[in-house]
């Protein structure tokens, strides 16, 4: 999967970067890392606390809702269309960062847009299923739930629910917000000046890192 | 912190690299995981056809799958030197260890709680009585802990 480095090239002898990316980008990368490891610790904590629980809510009740069509029991729609969006929005990212390798500015707006309103899709879909739950009685500290064997179940389900979607949420929100700054400055043509898009291919690292880490919470929250 | 940069760090041979029917396919390959997922979520929830242990499994895996697309065609890493690929790859098995150690001192602190807490146990085994009515009682449920 990896490029084939010709035999005997020295990669560490200086005179260029030893991984073949922009310094920029390499930091990007180590700045995901740290967070990859601060969700690791927020979705592991939640693992061990569910370990240690003898049940747990079921997630096919609890998000069973989906807007508009009222009390129809859905279980899990709404949360793959929010899946759907996200990998859509991840597509058209990549399609603006193929768009910034050929200079493409025209290109790269509208794939900047695409994705700027994909994020702004996923917020909607998630603030209408927290607005769902809390009236549903859900909240920090508030769990109407059962668990699955009609047992009581404790509000370490709705802390650790609430706490890590809204951690997560707050990235997509700071990705759309860097978004938009690129593209305002792909659209006053600061990168043609610079002669690449770089900052283009840095936001996209982001972004797929959000839509990397909603793939765990996805799968740690509705279906494990 | 990039104005100063001209130069790309020498990889003017990414601008052909990219490809767009990659891309639709990885679209599609995680779209496909997601839906398989949903299907056997909803399959298993009507009819609790197998044991939820290998589901749960299964779905791991399929997570890890997803995963490993999005990082490597999505963002590129599978297309990068193998140095830049270690020095992510390496650090990240750190959650091998993770994972291990502290889902297994969650298990082991159930095994302690059931055995001395009795309260705890006694708890665990009450079935709450009317669980039709929850709807109506529901926000003015207290949380055990």
């Amino acid at each position: 999967m990896a490029h084939t480095v010709p035999v005997g090239q020295k990669w560490w002898s200086g005179g260029k970067s030893p991984f073949n990316v922009e310094y920029g980008k390499l930091m990007m990368w180590y700045f995901l890392m740290s967070d990859a490891f601060t969700f690791g610790a927020f979705l592991i904590s939640y693992g061990s606390i569910r370990f240690s629980s003898s049940s747990w809510p079921n997630p096919n009740e609890v998000f069973r809702s989906f807007p508009v069509i009222g009390e129809m029991s859905v279980p899990l729609a709404f949360v793959s269309l929010m899946t759907f969006i996200l990998i859509m929005s991840s597509v058209t990212m990549v399609m603006a960062v193929g768009a910034g390798q050929i200079h493409d500015r025209k290109a790269v707006i509208k794939w900047m847009f695409l994705t700027i309103l994909g994020g702004l899709a996923f917020l909607g879909c998630q603030a209408w299923e927290w607005t769902h739950l809390y009236h549903e009685g859900a909240w920090w500290g508030r769990n109407p739930f059962l668990n699955i064997d009609d047992t009581q179940s404790t509000t370490n389900f709705t802390n650790y629910f609430f706490t890590i979607t809204g951690f997560h949420g707050f990235h997509v929100f700071s990705g759309v917000i860097i978004n938009i700054i690129m593209l305002i400055k792909t659209w006053r043509g600061d990168f043609e000046r610079r002669g690449h898009y770089l900052m283009i291919e840095k936001a996209g690292l982001y972004w797929h890192f959000v839509d990397l880490v909603w793939v765990f919470v996805f799968t740690c929250f509705y279906l494990l | 912190m990039d104005s100063s940069h001209t130069t790309t760090g020498g990889l003017p041979q990414e601008k052909n690299s990219f490809d767009t029917k990659a891309i639709w396919k990885t679209f599609w390959i995680l779209l496909a995981i997601t839906v398989f997922e949903l299907i056997i979520a909803i399959i298993y929830y009507e009819t609790q056809f197998f044991p939820k242990h290998i589901l749960n499994g299964v779905f791991v895996i399929m997570t890890l799958a997803k995963a490993f697309f999005i990082v490597a065609e999505f963002m590129h890493l599978g297309h990068e030197i193998k140095n830049l690929v270690m020095t992510i790859a390496i650090p990240a098995c750190l959650f091998i260890w993770f994972l291990i150690a502290f889902l297994w001192d969650g298990s082991s602190y159930h095994t302690l709680r059931v055995r001395y807490d009795s309260y705890y146990d006694q708890q665990s085994k009450t079935k709450v009585v009317n669980p039709e009515h929850k709807k109506e009682e529901e926000g003015k449920k207290p949380g055990k802990e």
